[in-house]
């Protein structure tokens, strides 16, 4: 019996010791969270088109990119103003990494957090590129950077770096379209 | 008004820049320095009876990652006629480990079998209508013309060569051996934007 009572008190101990980490670690996070790294997830390509097939009220910029891509890099502080400027706005930037999968920790898990990507940021592991480029795009050859904007089944593409300035006006010409 | 026609000026390029030789068009012969120093032309094979030409670059990962495909390409078909011929169109100011003296580095290092040749004008790569790294073109010597009979992917796997299953310039170019039409000219594949020179 007394044994027992013993052992149940040193699990409480134990129990409000783990309570107390998880709080700490709460508020660790929370006051970290403007450095909180979003979890990578790695999609295949029928996650992308089910992407690319929403008709929602939301306006979408999907840009390919790779972490040792030196024009894609160049241009993601573009893509990150759009994102984190968009206020109310419905707009949503999603980054498609082309990394290999096998890099995801590696290369694009440390390249987002350092960067502290606010974009949602996806890996895509589709197989074959000439099974998934032409439903992607067709006028897409396959290089990259390139960048796709969807708002209510209307698209416009662009491949290549882009500018600030071409970035915004895509955006505004893509609300505008009939 | 005027940024909306600019913007749709640079979709049309952009889209232009990708619509060059498409697989029946007559390829134009170069004149591109090899890593030797010396000057390469296709008329200079008598003996080929067409080229794998691949515009490819140090830099790119994806390019890297079919460097040893590329040998071995050249090792198998260079003596059924089908030579490897290399082109690396990108400006190095643009990025620097593709330089004329990196690429004699790498070629060397890794031991090139074929002439891997300097586009420094960008005119060939214009010509062609090659936007990435690696971009393959599969030329067949027919009536003393080179045509277009392939562009496109090496394979359907760039990470994992052991995985491969569809092996697209290879098929291509047994398919012309044999005297065939080649069954599949065209295929996409990923690669890195080919760097052009800031006009």
């Amino acid at each position: 019996m007394n044994n027992k009572h013993r052992s149940i008190s040193y699990h409480l101990s134990k129990l409000s010791y783990g309570a107390g980490a998880g709080l700490t670690m709460v508020l660790v996070l929370l006051l970290n969270s403007f450095s909180y790294a979003q979890i990578i997830p790695i999609v295949e390509r029928g996650d992308l088109y089910a992407l690319l097939s929403k008709s929602d009220d939301t306006l979408r910029v999907i840009n390919f990119w790779a972490t040792w891509c030196g024009p894609c890099v160049a241009e993601m502080p573009y893509f990150e103003r759009l994102e984190r400027n968009k206020g109310s706005e419905k707009l949503q930037v999603i980054l498609v990494s082309l990394d290999f999968p096998s890099q995801l920790q590696k290369r694009v898990v440390p390249f987002v957090k350092k960067r502290n990507l606010q974009s949602k940021v996806l890996l895509l592991d589709g197989g074959d590129p000439n099974e998934w480029i032409d439903e992607v795009e067709p006028r897409w050859t396959g290089s990259i950077p390139a960048t796709l904007f969807l708002y209510r089944g209307k698209r416009i593409f662009y491949e290549g770096q882009i500018t600030e300035q071409e970035l915004r006006s895509y955006v505004a010409q893509l609300k505008n379209m009939p | 008004m005027r940024k909306l026609l600019l913007g749709l000026l640079a979709v049309l390029l952009s889209t232009a820049a990708g619509a060059q030789y498409k697989t029946g068009d007559v390829a134009r012969d170069f004149k591109l320095k090899n890593i030797d120093g010396k000057m390469v032309s296709m008329s200079k094979f008598k003996e080929a009876k067409g080229f794998i030409v691949i515009f490819t670059c140090n830099h790119c990962p994806w390019s890297q990652a079919y460097e040893q495909r590329i040998i071995d390409l050249d090792k198998k078909f260079k003596e059924k006629g089908f030579p490897v011929i290399a082109i690396n169109p990108n400006d190095p100011d643009l990025q620097p480990e593709d330089s004329f003296d990196e690429m004699k580095k790498r070629a060397k290092k890794y031991g090139y079998t074929f002439p891997y040749l300097v586009d420094e004008t960008q005119d060939v790569a214009r010509d062609y209508g090659a936007t990435r790294t690696p971009h393959v073109y599969v030329l067949n010597k027919e009536e003393g013309k080179m045509v277009v009979r392939y562009i496109g992917a090496i394979d359907d796997n760039t990470e994992f060569p052991d995985k491969v299953s569809k092996r697209y310039v290879e098929d291509a170019v047994n398919d012309l051996l044999e005297g065939l039409y080649v069954r599949n000219g065209n295929t996409k594949a990923v690669g890195c934007t080919i760097k052009w020179k800031k006009s």
